[in-house]
C-alpha cells in the first residue's frame, strides 16, 4: 500500500527525520494561508498523487508570495497529472503539499527496502540525488551503493558511517546522516514498510540534511498489525471497480481492450494475457479469482466485468486446484449471467479438478458458452469472436 | 527417485486440526502420503484424523520420526511455526500459508542460516512426487510418474504443465512450488541443483514470472553448472501491463529490471530452451529431449 508524500512526512517527522516546514492544502485559498503561516520567502507546491516523477510532469511548482502560492495551487488542484510512473490515465490532484523551498548545494539519494535476493533489509544510496537517478544508475551501476542490515541487530554504527562515507559525506554531516539512516531503518521495521525512499535528501549551505521528498509503501500482508497505517489508504486513488472486486476475493486490473479475461492464479493469468496479445487480442481487464473465493463472490466479480460496455467477449481460463474446483467458478458465472441477463459470449476453458462437472453445470443452467479444449484454443476462439462482435 | 520427497517421507503437519489443515491432510493421506501426526499447541495428547497430535514440533518429530513438516497455519503465526520447525531440526519444511509479512520472512531466513533445514515456501502449492507422495494443496488428477522435474513460482501454471507433460507421456519425477513471495526459502537455483543431481530426472522445466531476480540467478547457476540434462524455461508476463510505481528503488538496476525480456535473455544465454508460450512448455521439453 502506498501513501501520499504529506502522510509519509508526518510519519517520518515523528521519527526525527529533518523535513521542510509545511502542510497540506485542498484549495488555493488554503495554500495561500498555509504559505503565510509557514513563513519565509519562497515555497514549493507539490501535487499529492501516489506516483513519482512529478517534477518533470509539472506537478511541482514554486511560489515567491502567498498570492503566487494561491495561483500555483489553482493550477494543480482539480487537474490530471500524468507522470512517467502513473500510466497514461494519470491521477487527478486533490491536495497539494505546501512547504518552504530549501536552497541546497547538493543532494543525495537514499532508500530502505528488502533485498529479495539476500532476504535482508538494505539501505541503498547514491552520492547525488534527483529524479534522473534511474537513468544515471542504468548508465553507471557503480553510482549505487548498498549496505545490508543484520536481521537481528540491524545496522551497526560502523555500517552506517561506512555507508555515509561511500556517499561522500564527511565530518558532522556524516554523523547526522548515519543518525538519519538509523531512524529510517527503525521506522521501516516498526511499521512493516516495504519502501522508504528519500530523493532528494538535500544538503543545505549550512551543511544540514533535509528530506525534500519522501515515498513510503507498506507491506499489505502486515497491515493487520498496523490499523493506523491501513487507515491512511486513499480510496480516491484506487479504481472503484478494482476495490469492489477485491472485496469479493478478486484481483482486478482494468486494461483498455475488449476481451474480458478471467483466470485463477497470477501466473496462469499472465501467461494467458501473453498468448492473447500474441494472437492479436486486447484484454479489457485482468481478473484473478483468489482460491478462497466462493461462487457468490465469483458471481459478483463476473458481474462487475460484464458491466464494462467495452467487453465484447469473455475468456475464462481456469485450472481447478485443490482449493478452488472449476464447478465453483461455473456456479459463479451462472449467478452473474442470471442476474445481469448479459448476452456477452463466453469462451470457457476449464481443466483440473471438477472440469467436466463445471461444463455440465453451465449446460444444466442453460448458460450458452463456447467450450475450449486447451489454452491455445481458448485464446484463438476469444480473439476470433471478439473480432466478429466488434465488426 | 525424484527430489526432496518420496516413499521415505514421514510427514508432520503444523496446524493439522484447523479447517485448512484438516481438509488437505485428508487428501494427502488419501494420496498415500505417510502423515504421521500433527502439531497444535494446547491439543497435545489428543488424536485427529486417527493420528496423534503434539504440543510442539520437537515432541512430534521425536515421537514419530517425522522428516518433513507441512505448515497450514494462518499468516500471523506462520513465521513462528517455520522457526519452530527449523529449531527442531526438521530437514524439510513446506509452508503453504499465503500473505505472510515480508519482515517475518527476513527473520525466518535468518533462522535458516546454519540450520540443517530446507524451507519450501511460503505461499507455495507444495511438492508432488507422482504416485508416492503429495505435500500441499495442488490438484492430483493428471500427474503421472515420470522423469521430468518441474520447479515453479506459479501453482496454476504448474498444474498446466503437469497435464502437458503427462499427455506427452513424459510424466514428472517431482514438482516443486518455490512460492510466490518476495522472500522465501529454497529458490530456483537450489532446486535446479537438486534435479541435476537426481538420477530419476532427465529434464527440468523452470516456470518463472516477472519480478525479482530469481530467473537471472538460475541462469547464472546454469552457466557455471553446464548441465547435461535439458532445461526448459518459461517466463510469464511478457505483455503484463505496467503498474503504477512509487519512486525509483524497485527499478534501480542492481535489483534487476524484473521484466520478462531480461529474464528470457538471461536463460537463453545459459542454453535454456525457451518455451514461446504456456501452451507449448511440454512440447518444448519433448523437443529438447530428442535434440
Amino acid at each position: 500500500m502506498n501513501i501520499h508524500e504529506f502522510q509519509a512526512k508526518a510519519i517520518l517527522a515523528d521519527y526525527g527525520v529533518p523535513l521542510p516546514r509545511g502542510g497540506v492544502a485542498d484549495s488555493p485559498e488554503a495554500a495561500a494561508a498555509l504559505a503565510e503561516e509557514i513563513g519565509g520567502w519562497r515555497w514549493a507546491l507539490k501535487a499529492q498523487v501516489l506516483a513519482g516523477d512529478r517534477g518533470p510532469a509539472g506537478g511541482v511548482r514554486f511560489a515567491a508570495s502567498p498570492q503566487e502560492a494561491r495561483e500555483a495551487a489553482a493550477a494543480l488542484i482539480g487537474f490530471r497529472l500524468v507522470t512517467a510512473q502513473t500510466g497514461p490515465e494519470g491521477y487527478v490532484v486533490r491536495q497539494v503539499r505546501v512547504e518552504e523551498a530549501i536552497e541546497h548545494d547538493r543532494s543525495i539519494y537514499v532508500a530502505v527496502l528488502v533485498d529479495r535476493s539476500s532476504g535482508h533489509v538494505a539501505l541503498i544510496g547514491a552520492r547525488s540525488g534527483g529524479e534522473d537517478i534511474e537513468a544515471r544508475a542504468a548508465r553507471d551501476p557503480s553510482l549505487i551503493v548498498k549496505v545490508e542490515a543484520d536481521p537481528v541487530n540491524g545496522f551497526s554504527v560502523a555500517d552506517l558511517h561506512g555507508f555515509a562515507a561511500r556517499l561522500a559525506l564527511e565530518g558532522r554531516l556524516a554523523q547526522d546522516a548515519a543518525a538519519l539512516f538509523a531512524r529510517l531503518y527503525e521506522a521501516f521495521i516498526a511499521l512493516d514498510a516495504s519502501l522508504i525512499e528519500i530523493n532528494p535528501l538535500a544538503i543545505t549551505d549550512q551543511r544540514a540534511l533535509v528530506a525534500l521528498d519522501v515515498k513510503m509503501s507498506f507491506d499489505d500482508n502486515a497491515l493487520f498489525r498496523h490499523p493506523d497505517i491501513a487507515d491512511l489508504r486513499d480510496p480516491a486513488e484506487s479504481d472503484p471497480v478494482e476495490l469492489e472486486a477485491l472485496r469479493h476475493e478478486m484481483n482486478y486490473v482494468k486494461l483498455d481492450g475488449d476481451i474480458g479475461l478471467v483466470v485463477n492464479g497470477a501466473g496462469l493469468g499472465l501467461a494467458t494475457l501473453d498468448m492473447l496479445i500474441d494472437a492479436g487480442g486486447r484484454a479489457a481487464n485482468f481478473m484473478d479469482i483468489r482460491p478462497e473465493a466462493t461462487s457468490r463472490q465469483i458471481g459478483e466479480g463476473f458481474s462487475l466485468l460484464l458491466a464494462n460496455p467495452r467487453v465484447k467477449v469473455v475468456l475464462v481460463n481456469v485450472y481447478g486446484g485443490g482449493v478452488l474446483p472449476c464447478d465453483t467458478v461455473a456456479d459463479g458465472i451462472s449467478m452473474a449471467l442470471k442476474q445481469t441477463r448479459s448476452k456477452t459470449p463466453i469462451v470457457f476453458r476449464a481443466a483440473g479438478s471438477n472440469a467436466d462437472l463445471a461444463r455440465g453445470r453451465l449446460r444444466n443452467y442453460g448458460i450458452p458458452f463456447v467450450p475450449a479444449a486447451d489454452m491455445a484454443e481458448a485464446v484463438r476462439l476469444a480473439v476470433e469472436i471478439g473480432r466478429k462482435e466488434a465488426a | 527417485m525424484g527430489v526432496l520427497i518420496g516413499p521415505e517421507t514421514r510427514l508432520l503437519c503444523q496446524g493439522m486440526t484447523g479447517r485448512m489443515g484438516t481438509f488437505h491432510c485428508e487428501r494427502m493421506i488419501a494420496y498415500g502420503t505417510r502423515l504421521v501426526g500433527g502439531v497444535r499447541p494446547g491439543k497435545g495428547g489428543k488424536r485427529h484424523l486417527g493420528l496423534p497430535v503434539f504440543d510442539s514440533v520437537a515432541e512430534g518429530a521425536a515421537a514419530t520420526g517425522a522428516n518433513v513438516s507441512a505448515i497450514f497455519v494462518p499468516p500471523d503465526n506462520a513465521a513462528a511455526a517455520m522457526i519452530e520447525a527449523i529449531e527442531a531440526n526438521v530437514p524439510l519444511v513446506v509452508c503453504v500459508t499465503e500473505r505472510v509479512p515480508v519482515l517475518d520472512m527476513v527473520r525466518v531466513r535468518h533462522a535458516l542460516k546454519g540450520s540443517r533445514t530446507r524451507l519450501i515456501g511460503p505461499n507455495s502449492q507444495g511438492l508432488l512426487a507422482p504416485g508416492s507422495c503429495k505435500i500441499g494443496v495442488m490438484p492430483s488428477i493428471h500427474e503421472r510418474p515420470g522423469r521430468i522435474g518441474i520447479v515453479s513460482r506459479s501453482a496454476s501454471l504448474t498444474s498446466e504443465v503437469v497435464e502437458q507433460t503427462s499427455r506427452l507421456r513424459l510424466g514428472q519425477s517431482t514438482t516443486v512450488g518455490v512460492g510466490g513471495d518476495p522472500v522465501h526459502g529454497l529458490g530456483f537455483a537450489a532446486c535446479l541443483e537438486l534435479f541435476l543431481a537426481d538420477p530419476g530426472t532427465d529434464g527440468i522445466i523452470l516456470i518463472g514470472e516477472i519480478g525479482g531476480v530469481e530467473e537471472e540467478e538460475a541462469a547464472d547457476f546454469l552457466r557455471s553448472a553446464r548441465p547435461k540434462k535439458p532445461v526448459v524455461g518459461f517466463v510469464a508476463g511478457r505483455h503484463a501491463p505496467r503498474r503504477r510505481r512509487m519512486g525509483h528503488a524497485g527499478t534501480i538496476n542492481i535489483f534487476g529490471r524484473g521484466d520478462a525480456e531480461g529474464k528470457i535473455e538471461a536463460l537463453r544465454q545459459a542454453n535454456v530452451f525457451i518455451a514461446p508460450d504456456a501452451a507449448s512448455i511440454g512440447e518444448t521439453m519433448r523437443g529438447a529431449l530428442t535434440s
